[in-house]
């Protein structure tokens, strides 16, 4: 049994102020009348706001929530909203302002993310956007509701299914039965951390990211040669990854239980495997594959030779390169995952994805679609105010000043993220009756996919799609 | 119905009403007062020798420009410029866009459509309600429908045949459950005066039945959640139509959330908790395992009040055509459906934009199966869930569903401006999904219920037009007319944009 209780968030507040997605602009011709909007703010925005010479931000805005009571009560109208172009100019068409922003609200409180009001996005979207997660309306006998959420399980192993015992026909010995168990590790979240992107190469806070693996018991992946230094005593908890094997690595594989290694070709691949393996003959090893078309084909490949655990990475943008129709992480999760299925081998291999996890939903998304757990990067830096200005990438110096921040800070923030995180895949297992994260991998029965509900309902009313909104508003599910 | 209610002027309580656009009055005015005497709508103002700045609110747009009283064309020193107003940008919902915002608030002023130029029939989401439009007759024209005979469109929501009351309803659609708590008791008594002057219902949600609500006993209808906070026998023998709440759109699978800062001591003593704690209900009912466990609270419902109708709210799930099927054999007389996109006063982002399907798929899926049951006939089938417009309630009724529940409608309808920050704090800034004294004050209950009753007068009009450009009789005929429908995704043909506006606007000049 895990421990129940190993995420401890404490609010954690930012070391900058955070652009608001919406500005107040003041406009010329006050009155300078006795009735100011400004004193009846709800919010007391007005009466709070105060020069922050550092940050050349207006507090007014960064406290505004929008409530329009003082645009609609100004005697001389001369107050306006607005949308607020540092706000809407961060990130990328994958990474919106309102994942940036959420993440590091995350951050900073460690709660999950609660507002009023229903849902105010878009009716679907491409990729992870294009499915909906079950839930289960009458109780389901595994299900507690909300009282015992503690009791919801989200451990998940890495390595090899020891199977299931193989009772040889006409023996009543049954003490052959007893086997080897293989090399296994089991992490409190179904999520690890990847290599940082970006300029995060050495970054300072590395070690407070080594102590948060060590804290909530997950794992994190790093490059060998950054395990230095204070990072060296969370070594249990780190993946070294190896581009290339050598003798001064001997060392630090008998401290690791896991490394990762690139796939070149299915022969060096089984030949690293052989060679890890004899230095430290209980280690696990991750390979790792970025996913393209044929990615498939390798896996099952890699499966028939004995790989254990396989870590498939889609771009930063959750995308496949080399895959028409274009893919997304979603839709390869699902191909491979079924057609491991199919061949009945899912289970001898912990499939690990990532690339475009960028929020709790993806995360349960992904498991459902059929990862046993996944990967994630750039949420680790937004947790640190990143602002994926991607300055860093152009030698530019970084806005939030990253590289200073205090350790002890970043890693109550990457908790209170994880946290966060945590807790929203407790709200998913718990709407769906389940009390193992284990038990969500590929239960697609019980998610909705935009193509197929589209097909199953006006499909069947107004005949074959003719055109669609997005590209890949229905995605190549079918497939 | 034999008498409408009256339809009264309901302004909007604020100073500067928001508009869509924004009418700037430079420094070269003269204050000559020509616009003033030039605008049919009052936008300009002089008082003394001095123009008022403008009520820009009133502004029918750009199209003015074609008429001779267009004050931009008119200005002698061209002092005047317009553009959309910029703090509409502020306002980012892709599914209540400024425009449906402010074409329900015109509807609930006026109790017809908007006066100026915004699109009030579909929103901006890029699928559901918003893809689908109505199969108009392409040669639709004023002349086609009279406005002499009415059509239909009250809807009985008995059709058991068990010996139990025929409730019917004036509108096909009712209010949906909003607790003590969630909100004010003033926007529950707004609500409730509303239904009262339709003939039609409302629901207090499962916050307990606040007394102030009993003179409105006949239009109410009662929740039985799964926190049952302020259940009583006595409050269910008071009402018509009981409901319990299995689950909603918003958080399906989660139980109600009403966060501390709102659990006021009046809201603690109704719901008997503590005041300034956090009240989660449970989800889900845990005497309920099974169809027949559902069945057994049915029963035990209509036992404690013969005369009442049982409804069953419930969300939607992969199986919620089984479920809605299981709701059937236990006795119930409404299903109601609450799709994902429901409203709330406060649910986790991941479950408000991840859990259960939209209801735009669940209304066909849950239709055709009840048909192929062959039950269909003898169960009401109410749906919500991002019901914002006359369209959308034609629409789903079209797609399958006997009528409509309403939610955030009925607040926008009291300026809600969807600003999503009723769930802590003090609440709601405007006064609505509130228990803060001071903040509730802001509400006035005559001016609330006025703006309801306007904006469902508004709907019962297009409901009515509606019906009447595509032949119906009876709102009861366009139940399941999925032919009458086209989607914007699947359509081969040129479409007809089915505007009403020109037809109601023509069928007022005659009536006036």
């Amino acid at each position: 049994m895990p421990r129940k209780y190993f995420l401890h968030p404490k609010p954690t507040p930012g070391r900058f102020i955070s652009p608001r997605p919406f500005g107040i602009i003041e406009g010329a011709g006050c009155l300078h009348c006795f009735n100011c909007v400004k004193k009846n703010c709800p919010y007391e925005v007005f009466k709070k706001r105060k020069f922050n010479e550092r940050n050349l931000g207006d507090t007014a805005d960064s406290l505004c929530r929008n409530c329009f009571r003082c645009v609609q009560s100004c005697y001389g109208r001369i107050l306006l909203k607005t949308a607020n172009p540092e706000y809407w100019l961060q990130g990328d068409e994958y990474w919106t302002p309102e994942i940036i922003a959420s993440n590091r609200a995350q951050a900073e409180t460690g709660r999950i993310p609660v507002s009023g009001g229903g849902y105010n996005g878009p009716f679907a979207g491409p990729h992870f956007d294009s499915m909906w997660t079950d839930m289960s309306e009458i109780v389901r006998p595994t299900r507690d509701g909300i009282h015992g959420r503690e009791y919801i399980s989200t451990a998940v192993d890495l390595g090899k299914n020891p199977g299931p015992f193989i009772f040889p026909e006409g023996q009543a010995n049954l003490q052959n039965l007893l086997k080897e168990l293989p090399p296994r590790v089991e992490i409190s979240l179904p999520l690890i951390g990847d290599l940082l992107p970006l300029q995060a190469y050495r970054l300072p806070q590395l070690a407070a990211l080594g102590q948060v693996a060590q804290e909530v018991n997950t794992l994190m992946i790093v490059r060998a040669e950054e395990i230095e230094g204070k990072l060296e005593q969370f070594t249990p908890w780190l993946i070294p990854f190896l581009p290339a094997l050598g003798k001064d690595h001997y060392q630090l594989l008998s401290k690791v239980r896991l490394v990762q290694v690139p796939y070149l070709d299915r022969q060096q691949a089984m030949n690293i495997v052989k060679d890890l393996k004899k230095i430290n003959p209980q280690i696990l090893v991750i390979i790792r594959i970025p996913l393209s078309g044929q990615t498939e084909d390798i896996v099952l490949d890699l499966v028939d030779l004995g790989g254990e655990i396989i870590h498939l990475l889609a771009d930063e943008q959750g995308k496949v390169p080399g895959s028409p129709p274009q893919l997304f992480l979603k839709d390869m999760i699902r191909k491979i995952h079924l057609r491991l299925v199919k061949e009945k081998c899912r289970d001898q291999v912990t499939l690990i994805f990532g690339g475009g996890i960028a929020l709790a939903e993806h995360l349960a998304k992904a498991i459902i679609c059929g990862a046993d757990l996944v990967s994630i990067d750039l949420p680790l830096l937004l947790a640190m105010e990143c602002r994926l200005c991607r300055g860093c990438l152009k030698g530019r110096s970084c806005p939030v000043e990253i590289e200073n921040a205090d350790p002890a800070w970043a890693r109550q923030r990457v908790v209170n993220l994880l946290a966060a995180w945590h807790g929203q895949i407790l709200e998913v297992l718990g709407a769906m009756g389940i009390r193992d994260v284990r038990r969500l991998r590929g239960e697609s029965g019980r998610a909705i996919f935009l193509a197929e509900i589209e097909q199953e309902t006006f499909g069947q009313i107004f005949g074959p799609v003719s055109k669609v909104p997005e590209e890949n508003y229905v995605s190549a599910t079918q497939n | 119905m034999s008498q409408l209610p009256k339809i009264e002027r309901a302004r909007s309580r604020f100073r500067n009403p928001l508009g869509k656009y924004k009418i700037y009055r430079g420094k070269e005015c003269q204050h000559c007062g020509l616009c003033a005497q030039l605008c049919p709508q009052g936008v300009h103002q002089q008082l003394g020798k001095r123009m008022l700045a403008p009520d820009d609110e009133l502004c029918w747009g750009p199209s003015c420009r074609e008429y001779e009283f267009c004050c931009l064309n008119r200005c002698p020193q061209g002092a005047l410029s317009l553009s959309v107003n910029p703090s509409l940008a502020a306002l980012k919902d892709y599914r209540w866009t400024p425009d449906l915002l402010i074409a329900t608030w015109q509807q609930a002023e006026t109790g017809t459509l908007p006066y100026t130029d915004v699109e009030y029939r579909v929103g901006e989401s890029g699928g559901g309600f918003d893809r689908l439009r109505f199969r108009f007759p392409p040669a639709m024209t004023v002349g086609q429908i009279s406005d002499e005979e009415e059509v239909p469109i009250s809807l009985l929501l008995n059709r058991r045949k068990d010996g139990r009351p025929q409730v019917e309803i004036a509108l096909p659609f009712y209010g949906g459950g909003m607790s003590f708590g969630s909100v004010s008791l003033t926007t529950m008594l707004c609500r409730a005066k509303a239904a009262q002057a339709w003939d039609t219902f409302t629901c207090t949600g499962e916050g307990g039945y606040p007394e102030e609500l009993r003179q409105y006993d006949h239009h109410m209808i009662t929740q039985v959640a799964t926190g049952l906070f302020g259940v009583r026998e006595e409050t269910i023998k008071r009402v018509r139509i009981v409901e319990f709440k299995y689950a909603q759109g918003a958080k399906p699978g989660l139980g109600g959330h009403l966060l501390g800062d709102k659990v006021t001591p009046a809201v603690a003593l109704m719901r008997e908790a503590v005041a300034g704690s956090s009240l989660f209900s449970p989800f889900p009912f845990h005497s309920v395992y099974s169809v027949e466990d559902h069945k057994k609270h049915v029963d035990w419902i209509k036992e404690v009040n013969p005369h009442c109708l049982v409804a069953v709210k419930v969300s939607t799930p992969t199986d919620v055509d089984m479920v809605a099927v299981g709701i059937y054999y236990a006795g119930a007389h409404i299903i109601h459906l609450d799709g994902s996109y429901g409203g709330t006063g406060a649910a986790p982002d991941i479950a408000k934009k991840n859990i259960a399907m939209p209801i735009e798929y669940a209304i066909p899926k849950v239709h055709r199966f009840l048909k192929e049951e062959g039950i269909r006939d003898q169960i009401t089938l109410m749906v919500s869930g991002g019901i914002r417009t006359a369209y959308d309630i034609a629409k789903a009724i079209a797609l399958g569903a006997d009528g409509a529940v309403i939610g955030t409608a009925d607040l926008v309808a009291l300026e809600c401006i969807r600003c999503r920050n009723c769930e802590s704090g003090r609440g709601c800034p405007r006064g609505i999904a509130t228990t803060d004294p001071e903040l509730s004050r802001l509400l006035d209950k005559g001016w609330g219920a006025q703006r309801i009753i306007n904006l469902y007068a508004a709907w019962r009009k297009q409901l009515i037009a509606i019906l009447k450009i595509l032949g119906l009789k009876n709102i009861r005929e366009l139940v399941g007319r999925t032919d009458l429908l086209y989607h914007l995704d699947y359509a081969q043909e040129n479409i007809v944009e089915d505007d009403l506006r020109p037809i109601i606007k023509e069928n007022n000049r005659r009536n006036n």
